[in-house]
Protein backbone atom coordinates (compact mmCIF):
# COMPACT_ATOMS: atom_id res chain seq x y z
CA UNK A 1 0.00 0.00 0.00
CA UNK A 2 1.20 3.72 -0.66
CA UNK A 3 1.67 5.44 2.71
CA UNK A 4 -0.68 8.23 3.30
CA UNK A 5 0.68 11.55 2.92
CA UNK A 6 -2.14 12.60 5.72
CA UNK A 7 -0.13 10.71 8.34
CA UNK A 8 2.75 12.83 7.89
CA UNK A 9 1.34 15.99 7.21
CA UNK A 10 -2.23 16.93 8.49
CA UNK A 11 -5.15 16.86 5.64
CA UNK A 12 -6.21 21.27 5.23
CA UNK A 13 -9.40 21.60 7.02
CA UNK A 14 -12.40 22.49 4.14
CA UNK A 15 -13.83 26.02 4.78
CA UNK A 16 -17.16 27.06 3.28
CA UNK A 17 -18.04 30.22 4.04
CA UNK A 18 -21.96 31.46 3.43
CA UNK A 19 -22.04 29.40 0.38
CA UNK A 20 -24.88 29.39 -1.21
CA UNK A 21 -26.18 28.25 -5.18
CA UNK A 22 -28.75 29.37 -7.66
CA UNK A 23 -30.02 27.46 -10.84
CA UNK A 24 -31.79 29.52 -13.01
CA UNK A 25 -33.23 31.94 -10.41
CA UNK A 26 -33.88 28.99 -8.03
CA UNK A 27 -32.33 28.80 -4.80
CA UNK A 28 -30.69 25.30 -4.26
CA UNK A 29 -28.82 25.31 -1.24
CA UNK A 30 -29.17 28.72 0.99
CA UNK A 31 -26.32 30.57 2.57
CA UNK A 32 -24.07 27.73 4.61
CA UNK A 33 -21.08 28.00 6.51
CA UNK A 34 -19.18 24.66 7.23
CA UNK A 35 -15.54 22.93 8.53
CA UNK A 36 -14.85 19.77 7.34
CA UNK A 37 -11.81 18.85 8.84
CA UNK A 38 -9.35 15.78 10.47
CA UNK A 39 -9.43 12.31 9.36
CA UNK A 40 -13.41 12.15 9.98
CA UNK A 41 -16.06 10.27 8.08
CA UNK A 42 -19.13 13.10 8.05
CA UNK A 43 -22.14 11.97 6.52
CA UNK A 44 -24.42 14.09 4.63
CA UNK A 45 -28.16 13.06 5.00
CA UNK A 46 -31.43 14.31 4.46
CA UNK A 47 -34.41 13.76 2.15
CA UNK A 48 -34.43 13.80 -1.07
CA UNK A 49 -33.97 16.82 -2.70
CA UNK A 50 -32.33 18.32 0.28
CA UNK A 51 -29.35 19.60 -1.44
CA UNK A 52 -26.33 16.77 -0.27
CA UNK A 53 -25.34 15.94 -3.42
CA UNK A 54 -25.00 19.38 -4.72
CA UNK A 55 -23.29 20.12 -1.36
CA UNK A 56 -20.93 17.50 -2.11
CA UNK A 57 -20.66 18.88 -5.89
CA UNK A 58 -19.83 22.28 -4.06
CA UNK A 59 -17.19 20.79 -1.53
CA UNK A 60 -15.37 18.92 -4.18
CA UNK A 61 -15.09 21.73 -6.83
CA UNK A 62 -17.58 20.22 -9.70
CA UNK A 63 -19.68 23.53 -8.91
CA UNK A 64 -18.70 26.78 -8.64
CA UNK A 65 -21.10 28.07 -5.27
CA UNK A 66 -23.23 31.12 -6.73
CA UNK A 67 -22.27 33.42 -3.66
CA UNK A 68 -19.95 32.36 -0.94
CA UNK A 69 -16.51 30.69 -0.71
CA UNK A 70 -14.82 27.61 -0.40
CA UNK A 71 -11.66 27.07 0.27
CA UNK A 72 -8.93 24.18 1.43
CA UNK A 73 -6.96 25.90 4.68
CA UNK A 74 -3.61 24.83 3.39
CA UNK A 75 -2.55 23.20 0.37
CA UNK A 76 -5.33 21.59 -1.78
CA UNK A 77 -5.40 18.18 -1.06
CA UNK A 78 -5.58 15.28 -3.41
CA UNK A 79 -9.31 14.28 -3.93
CA UNK A 80 -11.18 11.53 -5.67
CA UNK A 81 -15.29 11.09 -6.12
CA UNK A 82 -17.41 7.79 -6.24
CA UNK A 83 -20.73 8.43 -7.94
CA UNK A 84 -23.83 6.80 -7.48
CA UNK A 85 -24.06 5.73 -10.97
CA UNK A 86 -20.13 4.40 -11.64
CA UNK A 87 -18.94 6.28 -14.98
CA UNK A 88 -16.82 3.79 -16.30
CA UNK A 89 -14.75 4.02 -19.77
CA UNK A 90 -15.24 2.14 -22.81
CA UNK A 91 -12.12 -0.34 -22.08
CA UNK A 92 -11.26 -3.40 -19.92
CA UNK A 93 -11.69 -3.09 -15.93
CA UNK A 94 -7.53 -3.00 -16.19
CA UNK A 95 -7.45 -0.08 -19.01
CA UNK A 96 -9.83 1.73 -16.99
CA UNK A 97 -7.11 1.89 -14.02
CA UNK A 98 -4.10 2.08 -16.09
CA UNK A 99 -5.76 5.81 -17.64
CA UNK A 100 -6.13 6.94 -14.04
CA UNK A 101 -2.54 6.45 -13.91
CA UNK A 102 -1.34 7.59 -17.26
CA UNK A 103 -3.64 11.39 -16.43
CA UNK A 104 -1.05 11.24 -12.80
CA UNK A 105 1.51 10.88 -14.95
CA UNK A 106 2.67 7.52 -13.18
CA UNK A 107 5.89 6.54 -15.74
CA UNK A 108 4.31 4.01 -18.05
CA UNK A 109 6.05 0.95 -17.04
CA UNK A 110 4.97 1.37 -13.49
CA UNK A 111 1.45 1.59 -14.33
CA UNK A 112 0.33 -2.14 -14.92
CA UNK A 113 1.67 -3.21 -11.81
CA UNK A 114 0.00 -0.72 -9.77
CA UNK A 115 -3.35 -1.53 -11.16
CA UNK A 116 -3.55 -4.86 -10.65
CA UNK A 117 -2.38 -4.21 -7.08
CA UNK A 118 -6.03 -1.93 -7.17
CA UNK A 119 -7.78 -5.16 -8.49
CA UNK A 120 -6.29 -7.41 -6.22
CA UNK A 121 -6.96 -5.11 -3.46
CA UNK A 122 -10.72 -4.98 -4.12
CA UNK A 123 -11.18 -8.61 -5.50
CA UNK A 124 -11.30 -8.01 -9.03
CA UNK A 125 -8.18 -9.43 -10.62
CA UNK A 126 -10.23 -12.05 -12.34
CA UNK A 127 -12.59 -9.76 -14.03
CA UNK A 128 -9.23 -7.52 -15.04
CA UNK A 129 -9.79 -7.94 -18.76
CA UNK A 130 -13.41 -7.93 -19.18
CA UNK A 131 -15.02 -4.51 -20.58
CA UNK A 132 -15.90 -2.33 -17.46
CA UNK A 133 -19.30 -1.56 -18.84
CA UNK A 134 -20.73 -5.10 -18.73
CA UNK A 135 -19.54 -5.85 -15.33
CA UNK A 136 -22.43 -5.96 -12.40
CA UNK A 137 -23.57 -2.76 -10.56
CA UNK A 138 -21.51 -4.41 -7.33
CA UNK A 139 -18.57 -4.86 -9.27
CA UNK A 140 -18.73 -1.76 -11.16
CA UNK A 141 -18.86 0.43 -7.89
CA UNK A 142 -15.50 -1.65 -6.81
CA UNK A 143 -13.96 -0.54 -9.89
CA UNK A 144 -14.65 3.02 -9.30
CA UNK A 145 -13.02 2.77 -5.31
CA UNK A 146 -10.33 0.59 -6.77
CA UNK A 147 -9.70 3.90 -9.31
CA UNK A 148 -9.94 5.61 -6.24
CA UNK A 149 -7.73 4.08 -4.41
CA UNK A 150 -4.99 5.10 -6.97
CA UNK A 151 -4.82 8.20 -6.84
CA UNK A 152 -4.44 7.77 -3.08
CA UNK A 153 -6.66 10.23 -2.10
CA UNK A 154 -6.58 12.16 1.09
CA UNK A 155 -10.84 13.35 0.76
CA UNK A 156 -12.31 11.00 -0.51
CA UNK A 157 -16.58 11.92 -1.46
CA UNK A 158 -18.78 9.16 -1.85
CA UNK A 159 -22.56 10.71 -3.71
CA UNK A 160 -24.73 7.92 -2.90
CA UNK A 161 -22.26 5.26 -3.65
CA UNK A 162 -24.70 2.62 -2.43
CA UNK A 163 -28.09 3.01 -3.26
CA UNK A 164 -28.24 0.78 -6.60
CA UNK A 165 -26.64 -2.09 -4.62
CA UNK A 166 -27.34 -5.19 -3.32
CA UNK A 167 -26.62 -6.24 0.52
CA UNK A 168 -23.09 -7.87 -0.45
CA UNK A 169 -21.85 -5.19 -2.66
CA UNK A 170 -23.22 -2.70 0.00
CA UNK A 171 -20.73 -4.15 2.19
CA UNK A 172 -18.17 -4.55 0.34
CA UNK A 173 -17.83 -0.47 -0.37
CA UNK A 174 -18.31 -0.19 3.03
CA UNK A 175 -15.88 -1.99 3.78
CA UNK A 176 -13.44 -0.07 1.04
CA UNK A 177 -14.29 2.59 3.21
CA UNK A 178 -13.02 1.98 5.83
CA UNK A 179 -10.41 1.04 4.84
CA UNK A 180 -10.17 4.09 2.70
CA UNK A 181 -10.48 5.74 6.35
CA UNK A 182 -8.01 3.07 7.85
CA UNK A 183 -4.95 4.49 5.73
CA UNK A 184 -5.51 8.17 6.62
CA UNK A 185 -8.54 9.49 4.01
CA UNK A 186 -11.10 11.95 4.87
CA UNK A 187 -14.24 10.46 3.86
CA UNK A 188 -17.40 12.64 3.21
CA UNK A 189 -20.30 10.77 2.04
CA UNK A 190 -24.09 11.36 0.99
CA UNK A 191 -26.70 8.71 2.17
CA UNK A 192 -30.42 8.01 3.04
CA UNK A 193 -29.83 4.94 4.71
CA UNK A 194 -30.00 5.26 8.32
CA UNK A 195 -28.89 2.58 9.24
CA UNK A 196 -25.59 3.07 7.29
CA UNK A 197 -24.91 6.31 8.81
CA UNK A 198 -25.00 4.81 12.08
CA UNK A 199 -22.32 2.68 11.40
CA UNK A 200 -20.05 4.67 9.40
CA UNK A 201 -20.48 8.27 10.30
CA UNK A 202 -18.17 10.12 13.10
CA UNK A 203 -20.71 13.30 12.37
CA UNK A 204 -23.60 14.29 11.04
CA UNK A 205 -24.19 17.04 8.16
CA UNK A 206 -27.86 16.93 8.24
CA UNK A 207 -29.67 19.25 5.11
CA UNK A 208 -33.61 20.05 4.35
CA UNK A 209 -34.69 22.11 2.16
CA UNK A 210 -31.10 23.47 1.07
CA UNK A 211 -30.67 24.58 4.35
CA UNK A 212 -27.51 23.07 6.69
CA UNK A 213 -29.99 21.63 9.59
CA UNK A 214 -27.39 20.88 12.19
CA UNK A 215 -23.38 19.64 12.01
CA UNK A 216 -23.30 17.21 14.84
CA UNK A 217 -21.71 14.12 16.28
CA UNK A 218 -23.40 10.62 15.33
CA UNK A 219 -24.33 9.88 18.98
CA UNK A 220 -25.65 13.29 19.50
CA UNK A 221 -27.46 13.17 15.89
CA UNK A 222 -28.73 9.81 16.42
CA UNK A 223 -29.61 10.23 20.03
CA UNK A 224 -30.43 13.69 20.59
CA UNK A 225 -30.99 15.59 17.50
CA UNK A 226 -30.57 19.48 17.88
CA UNK A 227 -32.90 19.88 15.08
CA UNK A 228 -36.77 19.00 14.96
CA UNK A 229 -36.59 17.79 10.92
CA UNK A 230 -33.45 16.27 12.16
CA UNK A 231 -35.30 13.94 15.00
CA UNK A 232 -38.86 13.74 12.56
CA UNK A 233 -36.27 12.17 9.90
CA UNK A 234 -34.45 9.53 11.73
CA UNK A 235 -37.94 8.59 13.07
CA UNK A 236 -38.39 8.01 9.31
CA UNK A 237 -41.65 10.73 9.61
CA UNK A 238 -39.98 13.35 7.38
CA UNK A 239 -40.42 12.03 3.86
CA UNK A 240 -39.24 15.68 1.86
CA UNK B 1 -15.24 -2.45 -71.90
CA UNK B 2 -17.70 -5.89 -72.58
CA UNK B 3 -21.09 -5.25 -72.52
CA UNK B 4 -24.39 -7.21 -73.00
CA UNK B 5 -27.90 -6.23 -73.03
CA UNK B 6 -28.16 -7.43 -69.16
CA UNK B 7 -26.91 -5.50 -66.90
CA UNK B 8 -26.21 -7.99 -63.82
CA UNK B 9 -24.53 -9.97 -67.01
CA UNK B 10 -22.65 -7.03 -67.88
CA UNK B 11 -21.77 -6.73 -64.37
CA UNK B 12 -20.48 -9.98 -63.84
CA UNK B 13 -18.60 -9.65 -67.05
CA UNK B 14 -16.87 -6.70 -65.92
CA UNK B 15 -15.68 -8.57 -62.52
CA UNK B 16 -14.94 -11.59 -64.19
CA UNK B 17 -12.93 -10.25 -66.79
CA UNK B 18 -11.20 -8.03 -64.61
CA UNK B 19 -10.57 -5.25 -67.14
CA UNK B 20 -7.74 -3.41 -66.51
CA UNK B 21 -9.52 -0.07 -67.36
CA UNK B 22 -12.22 -0.76 -64.90
CA UNK B 23 -9.86 -1.77 -62.15
CA UNK B 24 -8.37 1.69 -62.87
CA UNK B 25 -11.88 3.03 -62.34
CA UNK B 26 -12.56 1.06 -59.48
CA UNK B 27 -9.23 1.89 -57.50
CA UNK B 28 -9.21 5.67 -58.25
CA UNK B 29 -13.18 5.82 -56.81
CA UNK B 30 -12.11 4.08 -53.76
CA UNK B 31 -8.62 5.88 -53.66
CA UNK B 32 -10.28 9.40 -53.88
CA UNK B 33 -12.98 8.75 -51.98
CA UNK B 34 -11.13 7.10 -49.02
CA UNK B 35 -7.93 9.98 -49.15
CA UNK B 36 -10.91 12.49 -48.88
CA UNK B 37 -12.49 10.90 -45.84
CA UNK B 38 -9.32 10.51 -44.01
CA UNK B 39 -8.35 14.15 -44.27
CA UNK B 40 -12.12 15.56 -43.39
CA UNK B 41 -11.73 13.09 -40.08
CA UNK B 42 -8.19 14.72 -39.64
CA UNK B 43 -9.94 17.80 -39.16
CA UNK B 44 -13.23 17.01 -38.29
CA UNK B 45 -12.90 14.79 -35.66
CA UNK B 46 -11.44 17.59 -33.37
CA UNK B 47 -13.05 20.45 -34.95
CA UNK B 48 -16.34 18.26 -33.59
CA UNK B 49 -15.23 17.63 -30.52
CA UNK B 50 -13.81 21.02 -29.61
CA UNK B 51 -17.70 22.71 -30.52
CA UNK B 52 -19.33 19.82 -28.46
CA UNK B 53 -16.66 21.23 -25.39
CA UNK B 54 -15.95 24.49 -25.52
CA UNK B 55 -18.77 27.40 -25.07
CA UNK B 56 -17.62 31.04 -27.19
CA UNK B 57 -19.67 33.49 -29.24
CA UNK B 58 -20.78 32.39 -32.48
CA UNK B 59 -21.05 28.96 -31.08
CA UNK B 60 -24.18 28.57 -32.62
CA UNK B 61 -23.79 30.35 -35.65
CA UNK B 62 -21.11 27.92 -36.72
CA UNK B 63 -23.09 24.48 -35.83
CA UNK B 64 -25.65 26.21 -37.63
CA UNK B 65 -23.64 26.60 -40.93
CA UNK B 66 -21.90 22.80 -40.32
CA UNK B 67 -25.09 21.93 -40.01
CA UNK B 68 -26.43 23.54 -43.52
CA UNK B 69 -22.93 22.74 -45.04
CA UNK B 70 -24.18 18.98 -44.84
CA UNK B 71 -26.58 19.75 -47.65
CA UNK B 72 -24.03 21.50 -49.61
CA UNK B 73 -25.02 20.45 -53.74
CA UNK B 74 -21.82 18.47 -54.63
CA UNK B 75 -21.59 20.97 -57.87
CA UNK B 76 -21.80 24.18 -55.94
CA UNK B 77 -18.30 22.44 -53.93
CA UNK B 78 -17.44 21.10 -57.35
CA UNK B 79 -17.71 24.81 -58.65
CA UNK B 80 -15.70 26.27 -55.31
CA UNK B 81 -12.94 24.43 -56.22
CA UNK B 82 -12.84 24.97 -59.31
CA UNK B 83 -12.94 28.34 -58.75
CA UNK B 84 -10.18 28.46 -56.74
CA UNK B 85 -7.78 25.76 -58.82
CA UNK B 86 -8.52 27.36 -62.47
CA UNK B 87 -5.54 28.99 -64.33
CA UNK B 88 -6.87 32.37 -62.85
CA UNK B 89 -7.52 31.09 -59.58
CA UNK B 90 -5.52 32.26 -56.29
CA UNK B 91 -4.34 28.63 -56.46
CA UNK B 92 -4.18 28.28 -60.18
CA UNK B 93 -0.17 27.90 -60.17
CA UNK B 94 -0.53 24.92 -58.71
CA UNK B 95 -1.98 23.30 -61.53
CA UNK B 96 -4.27 20.78 -59.63
CA UNK B 97 -7.72 21.15 -61.65
CA UNK B 98 -8.45 17.96 -63.33
CA UNK B 99 -6.30 15.86 -61.52
CA UNK B 100 -7.22 13.41 -59.02
CA UNK B 101 -5.86 16.31 -55.91
CA UNK B 102 -8.64 18.32 -57.03
CA UNK B 103 -11.44 15.66 -56.36
CA UNK B 104 -10.07 14.81 -53.37
CA UNK B 105 -9.85 18.32 -52.12
CA UNK B 106 -13.90 18.86 -54.01
CA UNK B 107 -14.88 15.69 -51.77
CA UNK B 108 -13.22 16.78 -48.73
CA UNK B 109 -15.04 20.05 -48.65
CA UNK B 110 -18.59 17.88 -49.18
CA UNK B 111 -17.38 15.92 -46.69
CA UNK B 112 -15.80 17.81 -43.67
CA UNK B 113 -19.26 19.18 -42.73
CA UNK B 114 -20.72 15.78 -42.05
CA UNK B 115 -17.92 14.33 -40.19
CA UNK B 116 -17.45 18.01 -38.03
CA UNK B 117 -21.01 18.16 -37.55
CA UNK B 118 -22.38 14.38 -36.44
CA UNK B 119 -18.80 14.31 -34.28
CA UNK B 120 -19.93 16.96 -32.20
CA UNK B 121 -23.68 15.52 -31.60
CA UNK B 122 -21.73 12.17 -30.54
CA UNK B 123 -19.29 13.95 -28.30
CA UNK B 124 -21.85 16.23 -26.74
CA UNK B 125 -23.64 13.23 -25.62
CA UNK B 126 -20.83 11.16 -24.30
CA UNK B 127 -19.58 14.26 -22.45
CA UNK B 128 -22.96 14.48 -21.01
CA UNK B 129 -22.48 11.12 -19.62
CA UNK B 130 -18.77 11.80 -18.91
CA UNK B 131 -18.16 15.76 -17.73
CA UNK B 132 -18.17 15.07 -13.78
CA UNK B 133 -16.07 11.90 -13.63
CA UNK B 134 -13.64 13.44 -15.88
CA UNK B 135 -13.37 16.51 -13.61
CA UNK B 136 -12.95 15.15 -10.86
CA UNK B 137 -9.87 13.17 -11.92
CA UNK B 138 -8.53 16.35 -12.81
CA UNK B 139 -8.87 16.48 -16.59
CA UNK B 140 -8.86 20.16 -18.26
CA UNK B 141 -11.42 20.33 -21.52
CA UNK B 142 -8.06 19.87 -23.76
CA UNK B 143 -7.60 16.88 -21.89
CA UNK B 144 -11.06 15.84 -21.68
CA UNK B 145 -10.89 15.45 -25.99
CA UNK B 146 -8.89 12.60 -26.93
CA UNK B 147 -10.65 10.55 -23.97
CA UNK B 148 -14.40 11.35 -25.45
CA UNK B 149 -12.98 10.45 -29.30
CA UNK B 150 -11.56 7.36 -27.89
CA UNK B 151 -14.77 5.86 -25.98
CA UNK B 152 -17.10 7.82 -28.64
CA UNK B 153 -15.30 5.02 -31.47
CA UNK B 154 -17.86 2.87 -32.04
CA UNK B 155 -20.48 5.61 -32.83
CA UNK B 156 -17.76 7.73 -34.86
CA UNK B 157 -17.20 5.08 -37.05
CA UNK B 158 -20.64 5.53 -38.28
CA UNK B 159 -19.89 9.17 -39.04
CA UNK B 160 -17.01 8.13 -41.16
CA UNK B 161 -19.10 5.74 -43.17
CA UNK B 162 -21.49 8.43 -43.72
CA UNK B 163 -18.61 10.43 -45.26
CA UNK B 164 -17.83 7.92 -47.29
CA UNK B 165 -21.26 7.29 -48.37
CA UNK B 166 -21.41 10.78 -49.28
CA UNK B 167 -17.82 11.10 -51.11
CA UNK B 168 -18.65 8.02 -53.01
CA UNK B 169 -22.25 8.44 -53.76
CA UNK B 170 -21.50 12.11 -55.50
CA UNK B 171 -20.86 12.56 -59.33
CA UNK B 172 -21.21 16.61 -59.10
CA UNK B 173 -18.08 17.82 -57.60
CA UNK B 174 -15.54 15.34 -59.22
CA UNK B 175 -17.01 15.90 -62.70
CA UNK B 176 -16.36 19.61 -62.45
CA UNK B 177 -13.47 19.31 -60.75
CA UNK B 178 -11.58 16.09 -62.63
CA UNK B 179 -13.07 16.56 -65.89
CA UNK B 180 -13.80 12.62 -66.57
CA UNK B 181 -10.73 12.27 -68.11
CA UNK B 182 -10.30 8.74 -69.32
CA UNK B 183 -7.07 7.31 -67.40
CA UNK B 184 -6.60 10.03 -65.52
CA UNK B 185 -9.59 11.58 -63.65
CA UNK B 186 -12.30 8.78 -64.67
CA UNK B 187 -13.98 7.60 -61.37
CA UNK B 188 -17.22 5.20 -61.26
CA UNK B 189 -19.65 7.67 -60.69
CA UNK B 190 -18.48 10.15 -63.53
CA UNK B 191 -18.05 6.43 -65.86
CA UNK B 192 -21.83 5.68 -65.19
CA UNK B 193 -22.81 9.36 -66.21
CA UNK B 194 -20.80 9.34 -69.41
CA UNK B 195 -22.10 5.64 -69.85
CA UNK B 196 -25.65 7.20 -69.68
CA UNK B 197 -25.31 9.86 -72.10
CA UNK B 198 -23.74 7.48 -74.71
CA UNK B 199 -26.84 5.29 -74.46
CA UNK B 200 -24.47 2.71 -73.42
CA UNK B 201 -27.37 1.70 -70.48
CA UNK B 202 -26.25 -2.15 -69.36
CA UNK B 203 -22.57 -0.57 -69.06
CA UNK B 204 -23.75 1.96 -67.06
CA UNK B 205 -26.15 -0.25 -65.28
CA UNK B 206 -23.48 -3.19 -64.22
CA UNK B 207 -20.90 -0.03 -63.19
CA UNK B 208 -23.24 0.75 -60.77
CA UNK B 209 -23.69 -2.60 -59.79
CA UNK B 210 -19.70 -2.66 -58.96
CA UNK B 211 -20.36 0.68 -57.18
CA UNK B 212 -23.09 -0.68 -55.01
CA UNK B 213 -21.34 -3.76 -54.26
CA UNK B 214 -18.36 -2.18 -53.14
CA UNK B 215 -20.23 -0.12 -51.00
CA UNK B 216 -22.29 -2.16 -49.78
CA UNK B 217 -19.04 -4.33 -48.72
CA UNK B 218 -17.03 -1.04 -47.16
CA UNK B 219 -20.21 -0.52 -44.84
CA UNK B 220 -20.63 -4.19 -43.75
CA UNK B 221 -17.40 -5.15 -42.80
CA UNK B 222 -17.82 -1.10 -40.67
CA UNK B 223 -21.12 -2.83 -39.07
CA UNK B 224 -19.75 -5.56 -38.52
CA UNK B 225 -16.68 -4.29 -36.29
CA UNK B 226 -18.58 -1.70 -34.45
CA UNK B 227 -21.50 -4.68 -33.38
CA UNK B 228 -18.52 -6.48 -32.28
CA UNK B 229 -17.14 -3.45 -30.48
CA UNK B 230 -20.50 -3.17 -28.61
CA UNK B 231 -20.39 -6.04 -27.62
CA UNK B 232 -17.03 -6.48 -26.24
CA UNK B 233 -17.10 -3.12 -24.55
CA UNK B 234 -21.02 -2.80 -23.51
Amino acid sequence: MNAPTSILAPIADLQLDSVSFEHRGQSLLAPTSLTLSGCRRTVIMGPNGAGKSLLMRLAHGLLTPTTGRIYWQGPTPVQAMVFQRPVLLRRSAIDNLTYVLGIHKVPRAQRKARAYQALDTFGLTSLAHRPARVLSGGEQQRLALARAWLLNPDVLFLDEATSALDPAAIKAVEDAVMAFHASGTRIVMTTHDLHQAKRLADDVVFLHNGQLREHTSNETFFSAPRSSEGRAFIQGELVW
Amino acid sequence: MPASDNAFLTALQLILHMDSDLFAIVSLSLQVSLVAVALAALVGLPLGAALALWRFPGRNGVIIVLNALMGLPPVVAGLCVYLLLSRAGPLGEWGLLFSPTAMVVAQWVLVLPIIASLTRQQIEALHGEYAEQLQSLGLSTARMMPTLLWDARVGLVTVMLAGFGRASAEVGAVMIVGGNIEGVTRVMTTSIVLETSKGNLPLALGLGIILLALVTLINAMAHLMGETAKRRLG
